[in-house]
């Protein structure tokens, strides 16, 4: 059947499974625009900025587990949305991102709204195409869903010039994706599995390391739960890899790195195994690395083998999945029927308790004195039970957020942990909403991370999404402030705002429901109107702790057991 | 260390670019490249030379194979292995110069008499050196070479 470029594409992504894409039109993308008004097979939700397209795209594929998708125009449309291909890229988060490019006659003229998209978004992605001809189109799109979701997932852009749009041609869709060039390792080597299972059961003071390819790997969290049950070894997640452990499990000694408890960086700075599982040994989460689990015999289960002895050597590679190596993993316990130590297990555990002890993320909370940001933290935990889809932008109240929340299943904690990009809680939170319109869903920001996307309101308040924002306002880019302290003799240059907004005015003018909270009192009930019944997004403006810092911390370059602890 | 590295990618617009690409972005040096469609129009070859220790070379090795389009890498370094090097040079013809240079082994591919001529020189990238160093620099008006192609000795192909 003959068909125009625009036709094929909304066809294919029809095949492809989309329900939702997230975007904004411009000149190059027209044709495809008007076969996307012409059907009804997928929404599109119009965000107020291309940056945000992406992170919405993103944060939908955290908590569906699909491929985010996302539409914009060429020139500044696609320079926009570089930054959010560069975050899915960094955490591993499948994202099409298809790009609108000027005629094909035109490209190389400098033409209006023209940029070599493929040249700056080359090492922003994980593959990027320009198709040059409608014939390649509908293969074009096959592979790069094919790309962004399989292997160590990313982001993907297809650059399609405005002409093909129009360009008609007999629509085939391939039934099958074959790349030669392209054929990720799903199994883990049963040889090195066997070994890892021979050394899990030897070891005295086993760790379980796991990051964000836990919540790549659909159903991998309840594989992990189980190894740690029945090796009885501490588990912790690195800031991506929060919920792939109940946080209330008794295995679990809370994040680790920078900002990690003090018991889960002194577990890997005491281990003899740590098997890492979806991580990928990044500096915020080793510290010094000459100094990083120095006793320890490592094993690393990575579906990327760049990731593999990349920082840290590992003694015991293994390529895969990590969903699929967590089970054949579970089998081959099995199968060898070996049991842990159980003496040494009991020592170790002892140790691991004694480190605890200390509470390192204890804080106090006065009744007459400022909010204290934990203390936020804490109180929409419980009044959303635990159960709330939350996302973050950078800084503090990210830090906060990861270690006080407490999650208790995977693809809950949506936030930027390798690129660390302010600007993602909101649109991110947007996503998951068109995912889970029912769900609890919050944003933990910043007074300076959502400013950088808060014109995306106006995308909550369009698409009525129950959004809460709840903003720590300490009048500081907090983490900024908090370094500029420790390192640079309380210097505090340029991270200080004397002229906010009032956000809750601004909430307002938006169409949703703005509250101020100065004090605890006003916190609690504010926190019942916005988990309360609402028709839109609630924002609480809460004034914290101005100097609160977030504790306990890794200088950068110390190692992991040289924390300060407040 | 010096490593030769040799690759099969698609061949398709914007490869290079990418291996390029990815060399500058993680700090890798690339010493010389070579690359062309081999046979199988589909598929290009390269063979490129680099330093790093081993570590640095694993990465290498890794995140070339990671890159969609490329299918193969081989690091043919510690394999008894060829390379072979291509050299241009024209200089002056004066004295025995042009004769010097037959004698060494290099194929005179254009001249004119008293005036300049072009020597071809193809050997391995230390002969290239060599011959290179016996040509008088003040006689040299320009000269140009490739890097080296390389495979492995025996019967195995490096093929797709």
């Amino acid at each position: 059947m003959q068909m125009t470029g625009a036709e094929i594409f909304v066809e294919c992504l029809k095949r492809e499974g989309v329900e939702v894409i997230f975007g904004y039109p411009g000149g190059a993308v027209l044709p495809i625009y008007d076969a996307i008004f012409q059907q009804s097979h997928f929404k599109h939700i119009l965000v107020r900025h291309e940056q945000a397209a992406l992170h919405a795209a993103n944060g939908y594929a955290r908590v569906s587990g699909k491929c985010g998708v996302s539409l914009v125009t060429s020139g500044p449309g696609a320079t926009n949305a570089i930054t959010g291909l560069a975050d899915s890229n960094a955490d591993s988060i499948p994202n099409v991102c298809f790009t609108g490019q000027v005629p094909l006659a035109l490209i190389g003229t400098d033409a209006f709204q023209e940029a070599d998209i493929i040249g700056i978004t080359r090492s922003a992605t994980k593959h990027n195409f320009l198709v040059k001809d409608v014939k390649d189109l509908a293969m074009t799109i096959r592979q790069a869903f094919h790309i962004a979701t399989t292997g160590r997932p990313g982001s993907v852009v297809v650059d399609i010039p405005k002409d093909l749009g129009f360009a008609k041609c007999e629509f085939e869709w391939p039934e099958e994706v074959n790349m030669r060039s392209y054929q990720p390792k799903t199994s883990g080597h049963s040889g090195q599995i066997k070994k890892a299972i021979k050394a899990m059961l030897k070891a005295k003071r086993p760790m379980l390391y796991s990051g964000g390819g836990i919540m790549n790997a659909v159903g991998s969290a309840a594989l992990l739960k189980t190894l740690a049950h029945q090796l009885n070894a501490p588990v912790t997640n690195t800031l991506m890899g929060l919920g792939g452990i109940p946080f209330d499990d008794k295995h679990f000694v809370g994040m680790l790195g920078m900002h990690g408890t003090y018991e889960a960086n002194m577990a890997v700075s005491h281990c003899d195994l740590l098997v890492s599982i979806g991580a990928r040994f990044d500096d915020r989460v080793t510290g010094r690395l000459n100094a990083f689990a120095p006793d320890a015999k490592i094993i690393h289960i990575d579906v990327d083998p760049t990731s593999i002895s990349k920082n840290v050597d590992a003694d015991l590679p293994i390529v895969g999945d990590v969903g699929i190596v967590l089970q054949q993993m579970l089998e081959e316990l099995s199968h060898q029927g070996g049991v842990p130590d159980v003496e040494a297990l009991k020592l170790w555990w002892q140790q691991i308790d004694e480190w605890r002890a200390k509470d390192s993320l204890g804080f106090e909370q006065s009744t007459e004195g400022p909010i204290k940001p934990q203390t936020v933290i804490h109180k929409v935990h419980d009044i959303t039970k635990g159960n709330a889809i939350v996302t973050t932008d950078v800084g503090q109240h990210q830090m906060w957020a990861a270690q006080h929340y407490g999650f208790r299943e995977p693809h809950k904690f949506l936030t930027s942990g390798g690129l660390g990009t302010m600007g993602y809680g909101l649109p991110a939170a947007v996503g998951a909403a068109m995912a889970f319109p029912d769900e609890p869903i919050v944003v933990f920001t910043g007074d300076a991370s959502i400013q950088m996307c808060i014109q995306e309101l106006a995308t909550a308040y369009q698409y009525r999404q129950k959004i809460v924002v709840v903003l720590l306002n300490n009048a500081y880019m907090g983490m900024v402030r908090q370094w500029q302290e420790m390192f640079h003799e309380s210097r505090f240059s340029h991270s200080y705002f004397d002229s906010l907004p009032d956000f809750a005015k601004l909430a307002e003018a938006y169409g949703g429901v703005g509250i101020t909270v100065d004090t605890l009192d006003e916190l609690d009930k504010a926190l019942e109107v916005a988990f309360g019944s609402q028709e839109s997004f609630v924002f609480l403006d809460i004034a914290v702790a101005k100097e609160e810092n977030v504790f306990p911390m890794v200088p950068a370059g110390a190692a992991l057991n040289e924390m300060v602890l407040a | 260390m010096r490593h030769t590295i040799t690759i099969l990618v698609e061949n398709e617009f914007g490869v290079l670019t990418r291996i390029a690409g990815l060399f500058s972005a993680r700090g890798y040096n690339i010493e010389t490249l070579n690359v062309a469609p081999t046979l199988d129009e589909t598929v290009s070859r390269l063979t490129l030379v680099t330093h790093g220790d081993e570590k640095i070379i694993e990465q290498i090795k890794k995140q070339l194979n990671k890159l969609i389009p490329v299918i193969k890498v081989e690091d043919i370094s510690y394999a008894v292995h060829l390379e072979r090097g291509m050299l241009m040079v024209k200089a002056i013809d004066a004295g025995d110069l042009r004769e010097k240079a037959e004698q060494a082994g290099a194929n005179i591919i254009d001249h004119e008499a008293g005036n300049y001529f072009i020597a071809e020189f193809a050997g391995t990238p230390e002969a290239l050196d060599e011959f290179l160093a016996s040509v008088d620099d003040e006689y040299v008006i320009e000269s140009t070479r490739t890097g080296p192609v390389g495979m492995r000795r025996g019967s195995k192909g490096f093929v797709v």
